[in-house]
Parts: C-alpha cells; structure tokens; sequence
C-alpha cells in the first residue's frame, strides 16, 4: 500500500470519527465550550448589553472580590448550603429511601407521599413554606408554642433563614429517594445472607455490604447535589421577597438576601449584576467563580484518594 | 484516539474563538428616526400593567390615540416586566417594542446611559411641546439623565400620610402631624401596647414596612444625593444623618426592631385586603395615592384621613411637599418606526384629556400641569391631597443614576444595619455608603 493510500485511508478514518462525534461537539462547543470562553472573554470587558464591549482589564474582578458588598456574605451562604445542606439531604434522602425498601405493606403510598412534595413548582413550595413558617401566624410557630418550645424567626431571622430553607429542601427530597431505592433494591441479596451468616450487625450489614454497593450512587447524589446547589437562586430569592413584605413596585427597589444578606446566594448575584445593573463583565466574574467552585468540589470528591469512591470502583 | 481528539480540540477551540470574535465585534446598529408617521404602520406597545381594569384603561387610552391616528395602529403587550423589557430593548426585531412603559423610575439613568431608549429632546423640539412647562418639576427631573431626556412621565405617584381618624379622635388627636417631632408624639399617643406586641400601633417605622423605605423618608428631608461632580453627598449632606436620625428615633419610641419586626411578620401583605391599615392594626401608613381606593374597596370600620407627609422641624414652612415618582415612557432605540412611536407617547403624555381620562381609569396621579388642573379630573375628595403633593415645587424625587438605582439601595443597605443596631456610628456609616456608591458608580461608567 502507498503512503498516498494510507493517508487516504488516515484522512476517511479520521472524518468518520469526527462525524460519529458530531453530535457531541456540536452540543459540546455551543452550549458548553463557547458560553465558557465568552464568560472568560467578558469578565474582562465593560459590557452594559448594549454599547460595544471596551476591554477593563482586571477592573471587574477587582470589584467583585473587593468592592462588592454582597459577593463574600452570598459566597458564605453558598458554601453553608453546599456543606449542610447537600450532606443532610444525601442522608435523609438515604435513610428515607432504607425505610421505603423495609416497608412490607403500603409500599406504593409511602413511596408516592415520599415523592409528591418533588412535583411542587419551587415557587409554590416556596411560599407555602413562608406561610407555614410565618412566625407570628405560621401553623409551625403555634404548635411549637402550644408545646412550650422557643419559636424561631425562620424566614426572617438570619440565624433561621437557611435552616428553614433546608428543611424545604429536605420536604423536596423524592428525586434523591428513589433513585436512592433503585440502588438498594440492586444490591445482590446473597451478600447480605453471607454478612447474616457471618453474624453482622445491622450497622455492620450497611456499612460493610450497602455503602460499598450504592457508594458510586452516593457520589452522583453528592456531585450533582452539589452543583444544583451551587445554582440555588428560586427557593432564597422567593422566602427573601415573601418574608421581607416587598413586592416590587413603583419606585421601590428590592435586593435580595433579606433577612440581612442571610439568603444571598452566588446566582442571585450574576442575575443583579447582570440583568438588572446591567454590568455583564461582573456578572461574569461571578459565574466564573461559581463555575471554579463546582469544579473544585466536583475533583474534590471524585480524587483517587479520599474521594468519595475509591479507584477499584470506577 | 488520541491524535483525533487533540485534532477535533483544537479545530473546537479555533472555532470557539473565531465565534466569540464575531460577537464581540458586534454593536449596537444605530436607528434613525427616519420612518413617516403619516403612512399607514403598526407599532408594538408594551406595558406592566396587569390588573384587569388597568388592561382596560390602557386599551382605552390606545384606543384614543387610533382614533386621532386612524393610520397608526398599535399591538399592545401587557404585564411586562423589566426584566423582559431590558431583554427585548437589547435584541430589537420586529416583534419588539417601539414603544414601552416602565413602572420603575430608578432604570432611567440605565435606559439613558445605555442608549437603551431614545433622546427624546429633539422630537419635544420638533413639537414645540416645551417639557419644563409640562410636567411638574420632580417629574421632569426623573426622566432625564446627564441631559438625555430618554423617558417621559407617563401618570406618576405621589407619597404621603393615611391615618385612622377614629383613632386620632379615641387619642384625642385633633390634627395630622406636620412636623416630625410632631409625629413622634402622635404615633406613641396611638400605640396600644398588649403583651409583648401591639393591640394598635401607631406606626409602622421599620425600613420592610413597605413604602416605609429609605428614600420615601429622605424625600421629606430634601436630600441631595451627589454633588456638582456626580459625586455621592450622603456622607456631607445634613438631609441624610437628619432622616436617618428621625427614623431611628421613631423605631426606638414604638418598641425597638425586633418587637416591631415580629410584629410586621405577623400582618397581612401589601396588597391584599388584610393590609394593617386596613385591618386597624397599624393607625398611621406612609403610602401613595393608590392606597386610598385599596382602603375603600375593604369597607374599613373607621374614617381614613389623608395629608402630607410630616416636614423636619426646621422645614416646617415646606409642609405640604412630597416624594414623587411614577411610570415612565419611552422608545427603543432598535425600533425603525420612531416617528409613529413619538406620535404614540406624545398623545399618551400631554395630550391633557388622554391623561386625565388614563389618572381617571388608573387612579394614579395625573403627570402634567394642565392635566393636574384639570375640571375633568375625577377623584375623592381626599385624593386632591396627592395632587397637590405632585404640584408642589418642594417635593422631590430620588434623581436618575448611571447604574439605575443602585445608590438608592446602598443607601437601603445602611438604612437597614442602622435600625437593626448593626451599626451604630451614623456619620462614619454614611461615609462608607458614599465611598461604596461612588465605587459603583465609578465601575459603571468605565470608558
């Protein structure tokens, strides 16, 4: 065969992939690879939406990290969600998805109440749980009173403000339960009878045959918990608007993160910045910083050693 | 496949590049206002008004215009955010706006410094419609930045005080307050402790009591907001520690944050019937002129009374001014029919009895001169008070800002820390929300 042959041949193999991969690049450079290098792109221009962009240097980035004063409390916030609010559903979502597996009778009710709250629009869900978390007229503060427990601000006080909202987060908890009960329900039976037989404890049986089992299907829970939550904007930016009393309306402003910033998450911020002051080249900052975050929990968690899973796993 | 991938990599990254080029390139087209409002056209119109009544009112409003214009006809769009409008204000197209309405004042200095909306001084030239003469002063003043009258008012509001006049009689109070040593008074006189919260309270200080906000309190104290050079004069103007020092005042006397906030937590909302005043649990309400008819249609147990809001003790000759605001109108720089669109916001904002008959519908305060005059202006006796707010040279208005009405927030921002005891130094406190407004003001307008 000629060289000219073989090339040829190199140059069809080549087009036959690249055309087998199409699809993939195509969607990978259009909704991934270009959004990403105009958000680099941007965060160093001065761009309103409207004028052309000019080049600003370092000036955007200078702003965000020290001359914006809501960026450090929503990076707190975002941090403080990410942290408890991703452990404490993965092990709820876990432990309700354990009980749903044990259940003997009435399974299909409980799987479906399980589930329900996770089909409520989060805007609904959210203000239903402003309503019942009211703290003057709210059906939570009266029973805690009649049961002569304190009663807290929840929606309006900033100590409470993120612990309401993980509560709300731990109603919606139906996705992470059933796919949690898939992975319970493939666990391989004959293990659990050799640990049985071996005399294992409950907790040894869980620990030592179910975590190794599901332990990839805890790391997708984490992962992707973490990124959802990395985009939390609708539930804060609602229960701040609902709890603060302020609608929008004439002449008022409202910025988010009421009560006292205790709401404000990083997405809240590349909305203000961007769509409502019109500072695109900041607003890109701030999703950088988002998209570097996600990125570093998301190697965090996924490293050879440590990680979530270990590397016989993969 | 290693080489194929690096291959595919680089010809991505090399188009990627290319495609970020391209759109980088791209500005703004400029528009003409080179169409023939004489022709046969359509122009788009886009509001926010919702409510079903309103729809109406504009419909009718449009549906005046048409008549005088049979070859202009209009596609009015409703319940329009600002949001959706900056959106399509950005993109143009045919379906976008030509012309549109905002409720917010604070996006004027955005509409104008971007470009967004037209300058529209050489179209009031070519009408020989003089604005100064047309609109009251604060009117006129939010609706222009830097010069560029991008904006016209379309109806505005006016702020002032609703009380309780069965409750001023129970206390024994004969009179609206009219200084704010004076409100003090009479809103702790009006305060009915009960346990540890309130059977009545006299008045609803705290900056989340809705239209209780910072610059609706600042605008009794005549406040200016930047100096000659644009700079921020909150930390150098007396307006300002005055106004903060009054309300601070006030939310101590009446029980202290916390009390008052667990107190608000419990109300029924802004706009619905169970609004505290409304329910009389709150005697007096720092409120536009829409609460009046709010008020009414709930049948309240008691009289409402209306009057100006309270002046400081040393402006007491100013009694009677107000904070002004309003809806705006404009047109979009992308539309190609400027010339029709004129036509439209000319008639919808001077054209006298399309403005009384739109304030008539809306009940909103009419937004010129003659039309605030107006015989055929029709309205409750009280709502006079409002209209004279609204034509009284004194009252004020938060001026348009490069970045909208951020500076109006940062000032909120201190507002609220100050109230809540988070921060106790007044005068170092507005220094620093000065510095922070000029910090983003200066990273708005960058070259």
């Amino acid at each position: 065969m000629s060289t000219s042959t073989l090339r040829a041949k190199h140059r069809r193999s080549t087009l036959r992939t690249l055309a087998f991969l199409s699809p993939w690049l195509i969607g990978f450079t259009v909704f991934f690879a270009y959004p990403l290098l105009s958000t680099v792109y941007f965060s160093f221009m001065h761009y309103d939406g409207f004028k052309p962009p000019t080049w600003s240097g370092t000036k955007n980035w200078t702003y965000v990290f020290e001359h914006y004063p809501f960026f450090w409390p929503a990076l707190r916030n975002t941090l403080w969600l990410v942290l408890v609010m991703v452990t404490l559903r993965v092990a709820f979502g876990l432990g309700v998805g354990l009980l749903i597996t044990k259940i003997k009778t009435a399974t299909g009710v409980f799987r479906t109440l399980f589930y329900l709250p996770y089909l409520a629009p989060p805007v609904a869900a959210t203000m239903a749980f402003a309503f019942l978390l009211n703290p003057g007229t709210g059906p939570v503060n009266s029973l805690l009173e009649k049961a002569g427990l304190p009663t807290p601000g929840w929606f309006n006080d900033p100590t409470w403000s993120k612990p309401a909202l993980t509560l709300l987060a731990l109603w919606g908890i139906g996705d992470l339960m059933v796919i949690f009960m898939a992975a319970l329900l493939d666990v391989p039976k004959e293990q659990y009878e050799a640990a049985e037989l071996d005399g294992a404890t409950p907790w040894q049986r869980f620990r030592y045959v179910t975590l190794p089992n599901i332990s990839p299907i805890v790391m997708f829970a984490v992962v992707t918990g973490v990124i959802q939550t990395m985009q939390y904007y609708t539930q804060p930016l609602i229960a701040g608007k609902v709890a603060s009393g302020v609608i929008q309306g004439a002449g008022t402003q409202f910025e988010p993160g009421y009560p006292d910033k205790s709401t404000l998450t990083l997405p809240q911020l590349v909305y203000n910045l961007g769509f409502q002051r019109f500072d695109y080249g900041s607003a890109c900052v701030v999703a950088l910083v988002l998209f570097a975050l996600s990125m570093a929990f998301t190697a965090l968690l996924m490293r050879r050693k440590g990680g979530l899973i270990n590397a016989g796993e993969r | 496949m290693p080489g194929i991938s690096r291959k595919a990599a680089i010809a991505l990254a090399a188009s990627a590049s290319l495609a970020l080029l391209a759109t980088a390139c791209t500005g703004q087209s400029d528009s003409a206002a080179s169409d023939d409002a004489s022709k046969e056209t359509t122009i788009n119109f886009w509001h926010a008004w919702s409510a079903p009544g309103e729809v109406k009112a504009v419909q009718s409003l449009v549906d005046g215009f048409e008549k005088a214009h049979p070859n202009i006809h209009v596609d009015v769009v409703g319940n329009m955010t600002d949001d959706k409008m900056n959106q399509a204000l950005r993109t143009g197209g045919a379906k976008a706006p030509d012309v549109i309405s905002s409720f917010t004042t604070n996006s004027v200095g955005k509409f104008c410094s971007s470009g967004a909306l037209v300058d529209l001084n050489p179209f009031f030239e070519k009408s020989g419609v003089d604005p100064e003469k047309t609109f009251p002063k604060a009117m006129n003043e939010y609706t222009q930045f830097d010069g560029d009258r991008c904006a016209v008012p379309l109806l505005g509001d006016a702020y002032g005080l609703y009380y309780n006049k069965t409750a001023f009689e129970k206390a024994g109070i004969t009179a609206p307050p009219k200084t704010w040593s004076e409100f003090e008074q009479v809103a702790k006189k009006l305060t009915i402790p009960q346990g540890d919260t309130y059977k009545q309270l006299g008045f609803m200080p705290n900056y989340h009591g809705w239209e209780t906000t910072t610059e609706h309190y600042l605008g009794q104290f005549s406040p200016t907001y930047f100096d000659k050079n644009g700079k921020s004069n909150v930390g150098k103007d007396p307006a300002f520690e005055a106004a903060f020092t009054v309300q601070k005042k006030l939310v101590d006397a009446l029980g202290g944050y916390r009390k008052l906030e667990t107190y608000r937590s419990k109300l029924g909302d802004e706009w619905g019937p169970k609004h505290p005043f409304h329910t009389g649990q709150v005697a007096m309400q720092l409120d536009g002129e829409w609460r009046l008819g709010m008020a009414l249609d709930t049948k309240p147990k008691f009289d409402i009374g209306v009057a100006p809001l309270p002046v400081p003790d040393d402006q007491a000759d100013q009694y009677g001014k107000g904070y002004i605001t309003g809806t705006i109108a404009g047109i979009a720089a992308t539309s190609r029919k400027q010339n029709a669109a004129w036509e439209l916001v000319k008639y919808m904002t001077t054209d006298t009895d399309a403005v009384v008959n739109f304030s008539n519908a809306i009940h909103n305060v009419p937004s010129t001169l003659a039309a605030l005059k107006s015989p055929k202006l029709k309205y409750d006796p009280r709502f006079k008070t409002f209209l004279e707010i609204a034509a009284n040279p004194n009252s004020t208005t938060a001026p348009a800002s490069v970045n909208g009405g951020v500076y109006l927030t940062t000032v909120q921002e201190f507002g609220y820390a100050y109230e809540s005891g988070k921060a106790t130094d007044l005068k170092a406190g507005l220094k620093k929300t000065a510095a922070q407004i000029d910090t983003d003001i200066a990273q708005a307008k960058q070259p």
